[in-house]
């Protein structure tokens, strides 16, 4: 049963709440011990998605097994197996930070419990602060208290809804270095993002819109599947530069990034008679680069908002 | 369902436990509720008032009857005034709650008594507050056969013989099965454990989906059966904490007697308190919010406070109330809490009122399992 070389292997999932369909036809694979980047912007599902997966949410269609069991009929050996971080955190405020891991591991039936939730509080780096109470930490030993005790247990599959939303650079980079470490122990992980910075640290990534996967696959292929074409402005007057460009409907995006403007544009062409009236003028200077992960990101997300536009 | 694990139950048991103690607030009005009620119920309703306002109908002006009258004064029950005659007028003034006894004499009551006839007095009262004429109502008999045998010293034959010389009537108008305290005391226990029970259990899993921590919770191996033991087992130590305060108050400070087995009461106890539990899991599977719970709690309060025989004769309301007093786990406790404290009921007198609460334990808890969803659908 377990054979299955896929820790996720979902197959044209929906999922309607209230006659609204928020999930549609979604399938996604996951080979055992790889990091999934989950993106799309917020609403488009993620959420709802990872709860079909681990078993929280049952899908009105589709199929598909997580970690070899069938996600409609096997849920309770899928939770077993499963560590899940809600996006909101979720555990108990009132409790310290001890009982709460304690409570987990109980859960889980594990044995010899106490030494495994010493080990979690020390590797936390938590031991002198293990009876405080788990609502008064802040934002980011939040988040490392929630990873701890969503791994306690040692899950085959880590499921994480934006972990990081919220988190200073730092703390984050802590927690991705965390999950790169289990990740090389045999872990996968599925982890939904707003950074593109995690994007680019995870080994392949899933783009979602409105319900439905726009794109998967590495970061190079997931640029080049945006078939974007980029030219970067600097200059005095960029803001006027930018109100005119966005008018024009033959580019795809005309973003500002710090003190130079990203254009975007489907096709060489449409891109060159596009600015070709600016390249010129000396108030700018121009270059072409390959198109980056945010373009790509932003260039997906005003897609998927015309798309919605066009179905109302 | 089967295959619970001990480990699980008594995390969940011991998590409730903890938040329960840090919830100060809810823990000392958890106390105070039965206190207060007990306090109110007990003291605020006047349990024992002197100078009830009467009226005394004659029809005989002799020794006897103004030996009566007197004596009836300085018992200090009695406020008489006599200016009233007609029977009419102090009807009228009776069910205007103007007066709360009328007390009649017969012509030729004294003829009578010493005939050995055994006159018949009649003392109607309004016993819409039945605890209110419970006092003078007890003290009547007493001042009347005092008063008559002063006036009779000398009579010896009539002295010598049965202290009963004269019949005494009582008419409670307006409310015939007259409650006492005696009677809404041990009823309290079952109100004051449906409130708190209902309501700390129909919370306790809202909190959960309001903090969601709910989704945490569903997103662990822990089955609904172990969540809802774990959750109601604390419950039903507190109840019974609850139940104890009532009852040495209720026993040491209103001397509301206990003719019967307290451990036979710990027992109908028990299922009470489960049944009350079980009911609060199956609120809260439903609510939303911690405030729908709170209100669904109250829905549920009301007509256990009115229909389950506690405020009202059970057998005076109309059939359809009756009929769902009959859905109320609190209108059998309150049998079985009577039937014990103040009749000395036992195993096989309460049985009848034990097996319904068995079964709406039952039914009520395949309820709450059916509900309460393992996802968050």
């Amino acid at each position: 049963m377990n054979s299955n070389p896929l820790a996720i292997d979902v197959k044209n999932l929906s999922k309607s709440f209230a006659g609204k369909q928020v999930i549609k036809d979604v399938s996604i694979q996951v080979p055992r011990g790889k990091i999934f980047g989950f993106l799309g912007p917020n609403g488009s599902g993620k959420t709802t998605t990872i709860r079909l997966i681990c078993g929280l949410l049952t899908a009105n269609s589709g199929s598909g097994t997580c970690l070899g069991y069938d996600i409609f009929n096997n849920s309770e050996n899928i939770r077993a197996k499963t560590g899940y971080m809600t996006q909101k955190f979720s555990f108990w405020e009132d409790l310290t930070i001890k009982e709460n891991i304690e409570f987990v591991a109980d859960m889980y039936s594990i044995k010899n419990s106490q030494e495994r939730v010493e080990e979690a509080i020390h590797n936390l780096g938590l031991k002198d602060r293990e009876n405080q109470l788990a609502g008064k930490l802040s934002g980011g030993w939040k988040q490392r208290l929630a990873l701890a005790a969503c791994i306690l247990h040692k899950p085959d599959l880590l499921l994480l809804d934006e972990p990081t939303a919220g988190v200073d650079p730092k703390a984050r980079r802590d927690f991705w270095d965390e999950i790169h470490k289990l990740a090389a122990q045999g872990l996968t992980v599925l982890v939904s993002t707003h950074y593109m910075d995690e994007a680019e640290r995870c080994n392949e990534i899933i783009y979602i819109a409105n319900g439905q996967i726009v794109t998967k696959g590495t970061i190079s292929e997931v640029i080049a599947a945006s078939g974007l074409y980029t030219a970067v402005v600097k200059g005095s007057n960029l803001n006027y530069l930018r109100n005119t460009l966005e008018k024009d409907s033959r580019l795809a995006s005309v973003a500002p990034f710090g003190d130079s403007l990203h254009v975007c544009a489907q096709n060489k062409e449409a891109l060159e008679s596009a600015i070709g009236p600016y390249v010129n003028n000396s108030e700018y200077s121009w270059t072409y680069e390959t198109a980056s992960m945010e373009d790509a990101f932003i260039h997906f997300m005003s897609q998927a908002e015309k798309k919605r536009k066009v179905s109302k | 369902m089967i295959n619970l694990s001990h480990q699980r139950i008594f995390a969940i048991l011991k998590k409730e436990f903890l938040q329960l103690l840090r919830d100060i607030t809810t823990l000392r009005i958890m106390i105070m509720i039965p206190i207060l009620q007990l306090l109110l119920f007990g003291f605020a309703i006047n349990s024992d008032p002197k100078n009830m306002p009467t009226v005394v109908l004659s029809k005989e002006n002799s020794n006897i009857t103004r030996s009566i009258v007197s004596s009836m004064i300085t018992s200090k029950y009695f406020e008489i005034s006599q200016d009233i005659n007609s029977v009419k007028e102090a009807n009228f003034l009776l069910k205007q709650r103007e007066i709360i006894f009328i007390v009649n004499i017969p012509k030729n009551f004294t003829r009578d008594l010493l005939r050995g006839d055994k006159p018949k007095l009649l003392i109607e009262a309004d016993a819409t507050d039945p605890i209110a004429i419970a006092g003078p109502l007890a003290a009547i008999k007493t001042i009347l056969n005092r008063a008559i045998e002063k006036e009779l010293q000398g009579v010896t034959d009539l002295k010598s013989n049965n202290p009963n010389n004269f019949e005494l009537r009582i008419h409670r108008k307006y409310n015939p099965e007259g409650f006492s305290r005696y009677n809404i005391v041990p009823g309290l226990i079952a109100i004051v454990l449906t409130v708190t029970g209902v309501m700390m259990t129909a919370l306790s899993l809202t909190r959960e989906k309001e903090r969601s921590t709910m989704e945490n919770l569903l997103a662990m191996p822990v089955k609904p059966l172990e969540v809802m033991i774990g959750k109601v087992l604390p419950y039903i130590i507190i109840g019974y904490i609850q139940a104890s305060i009532i009852i040495a108050t209720a026993h040491f400070l209103f001397t509301v007697p206990i003719m019967g087995n307290l451990l036979l009461l710990g027992f109908g106890l028990l299922i009470f308190l489960l049944c009350n539990l079980a009911l609060g899991f199956t609120l809260s599977a439903g609510a939303q919010s911690q405030m729908q719970a709170m209100q669904m709690s109250f829905f549920l309060m009301l007509p256990s406070i009115l229909l389950s025989g506690f405020m009202f004769p059970f057998l005076g309301m109309p059939k359809w109330a009756q009929v769902l007093g009959s859905l109320l786990p609190s209108t059998y406790f309150i049998r079985i809490v009577r039937g014990i404290m103040l009749k000395g009921a036992n195993f096989y007198e309460i049985l009848p009122n034990i097996y319904p609460l068995f079964i709406f334990l039952i039914v009520i808890t395949f309820i709450a399992m059916k509900i309460y969803k393992k996802t968050l659908d």
